[in-house]
């Protein structure tokens, strides 16, 4: 049944296309969160009237973060092989695909975690300050538990467009379903294999989508 | 003990300098409840902030205990902030955290041990008259129930000055009253020292020692409640009292009582501090031969006794007239005769 509705897909390689998805999206979802908190911390807490008011350092983060944002996701792939060849040895394979996401993503949710953190009651950061709390307490016991929610449905926001820079990735050999929908169905014109790649694809997302609302919810006390 | 010398603050900004507090000058002794009473923009939101430097001050002093809290370095003010402790008009709290948990947070800057944290909380818990609520959310409690959790967080560090910034403004007449009565209660239990700021004469009239009313940045009239009440010589400080008292237009109704009266006195009496008002009008009618008519009156009680206007109708002899009004004016209650109608 399977085998004449999608004569040319193979079942092996979906699932090992799909589970290099999963670790491309997986990690770089992780990387994302740990680069993206801090430029978010670094942007909110440099802003005018922030903890750690600085012009300057507030300018250049900014502008890391609008130039990297303005770059195309496939050029910045381009951009950074001298730098992907260096750090992880390869430019080919779900590995080098990383420090172009999470290049890629991390000033995006980076913009989220600052909208995220100015939301939090300014009266609370000011009862911790009237506390004797220092700034780091401030940041991890105020600030980020606070905004937690947001900054988890901002993450499941950003993992999903990480999943289609996955795709994108695997146009220049990362692996992956985006991978094997390019090789399929561009070269071999095999469209049964990208309508396939397609489903699992968008299930990946509502997966995704699922856990972050559910957390997202679960977190949220107000 | 605290005391204020020369505190100003000036905001800066680019349409010009702002100056929020003017030369404050103010001595609270320990154990008192200071209420500092204005209308908003008065400057008091500012004023409250800048005895725990949550403002910098622009120039001046903040003593407490001995310590200049103007001079502090940021590490010695984050340790003399958690004598300073502070509740807020909001709350304040923690959504992400429950009741225990934001009564614990004080305690985790202080680096109390978790063992002692619990136990700490479990009295302030009580303390505060929230038992059975500690498991529950911020978002779960009424504002009254919050502004306890705010109360019993400032209270975990035991500090020796609480500074209330509105604290009872969110909050509807009989909630006040509550949070009110707690806070008495916790002055006079750990003998902690009040700086409370608000707009509304109610708090002032019904917890304070001493009061200072603010206008424009600066402190117009300070001094014991009562007297406050009693003499108040400015506008402003006229409008907060009349506030409490009714105002004055009450009282035109009264010359329409009094043109029906054809003969005796209408007596107003100032009832300060007195505690036995009740017994002072039927002891007139007791002692002369004079009939005792009460036509408007207002008591309030405050921290000091009770204060308060009555207004009587008096009728007899002359002379039995003028010996019950020498006889009162030897007690402690003033009198004025505002109409002689015969």
């Amino acid at each position: 049944m399977f085998h004449k509705l999608f004569p040319n897909a193979r079942v092996e390689d979906l699932v090992e296309a799909t589970k290099e998805t999963f670790y491309m999206t997986g990690v770089s979802v992780l990387g994302t969160f740990i680069f993206g908190i801090i430029l978010g911390l670094l942007l909110y807490l440099t802003a005018k009237e922030g903890l750690w008011a600085n012009k300057v350092l507030n300018f250049i983060v900014a502008t890391i973060v609008n130039i990297s944002r303005a770059i195309p996701f496939i050029i910045l792939i381009f951009l950074l092989f001298p730098f992907t060849d260096w750090l992880m040895g390869t430019i080919r394979g779900p590995n080098a695909a990383l420090p172009a996401l999470i290049i890629g993503a991390a000033p995006f949710y980076g913009r989220m975690v600052e909208i995220a953190l100015k939301e939090v009651d300014k009266g609370v950061i000011e009862a911790a300050k009237a506390m004797g709390a220092k700034t780091s307490t401030i940041i991890f016991k105020v600030l980020l538990p606070e905004s937690m929610p947001a900054l988890v449905s901002g993450l499941t926001v950003t993992a999903i467009a990480l999943i289609s820079y996955t795709a994108m990735a695997g146009v220049i050999g990362a692996g992956g379903l985006g991978d094997l929908a390019y090789m399929k169905g561009f070269q071999l014109w095999d469209f049964d294999v990208v309508f396939l790649s397609t489903v699992l694809i968008v299930i990946i997302v509502f997966i995704f989508q699922f856990i972050g609302d559910f957390i997202s919810n679960k977190l949220d006390k107000r | 003990m605290i005391s204020i010398k020369g505190l100003n603050k000036i905001f800066k900004s680019s349409s010009g300098d702002v100056t929020a507090v003017e030369d404050l000058n103010i001595s609270i002794p320990k154990g008192e409840i200071f209420g500092v009473i204005g209308y908003s923009g008065a400057g008091k939101s500012t004023l409250i902030r800048l005895l725990n430097r949550l403002e910098e001050p622009t120039s001046g002093e903040v003593i407490i205990d001995d310590q200049d809290v103007t001079k502090l370095s940021t590490n010695k003010l984050r340790e003399a902030r958690q004598d300073i402790a502070m509740i807020f008009q909001h709350f304040n709290l923690l959504w992400s955290r429950t009741v225990r948990e934001n009564i614990a947070f004080p305690l985790e800057i202080a680096k109390v041990s978790k063992q002692e944290r619990e136990k700490r909380v479990d009295e302030l818990i009580h303390l505060v008259g929230l038992s059975g609520r500690e498991d529950a959310y911020p978002s779960q409690l009424s504002g009254g129930q919050k502004q306890r959790v705010g109360i019993a967080r400032a209270l975990a560090n035991n500090p020796k000055v609480l500074l209330c910034d509105e604290a009872t403004s969110a909050l509807d007449p009989e909630t006040t009253d509550s949070i009110l009565d707690l806070l008495v209660d916790i002055n006079e239990k750990l003998g902690l020292t009040i700086i409370l700021i608000t707009h509304e004469m109610h708090v002032i009239r019904k917890i304070c020692h001493q009061v200072a009313v603010m206008e424009h940045g600066r402190v117009v009239e300070q001094g014991d409640v009562l007297d406050v009440f009693l003499h108040p010589q400015q506008p402003v400080t006229k409008r907060f009292v009349d506030q409490i008292m009714g105002d004055r237009d009450e009282e035109d109704a009264l010359s329409t009582i009094v043109s029906q009266h054809d003969s005796g006195k209408v007596l107003r009496l100032h009832f300060v501090g007195e505690k036995t008002n009740q017994a002072l009008i039927s002891e007139i009618a007791k002692r002369f031969p004079v009939a005792v008519n009460i036509l408007h009156g207002k008591i309030t009680q405050t921290k000091k006794g009770a204060y308060g206007t009555l207004i009587v109708h008096i009728d007899g002899s002359s002379e039995a007239i003028q010996e019950a009004i020498h006889y009162i004016e030897e007690t402690s209650v003033e009198v004025e005769v505002t109409s002689d109608v015969s």
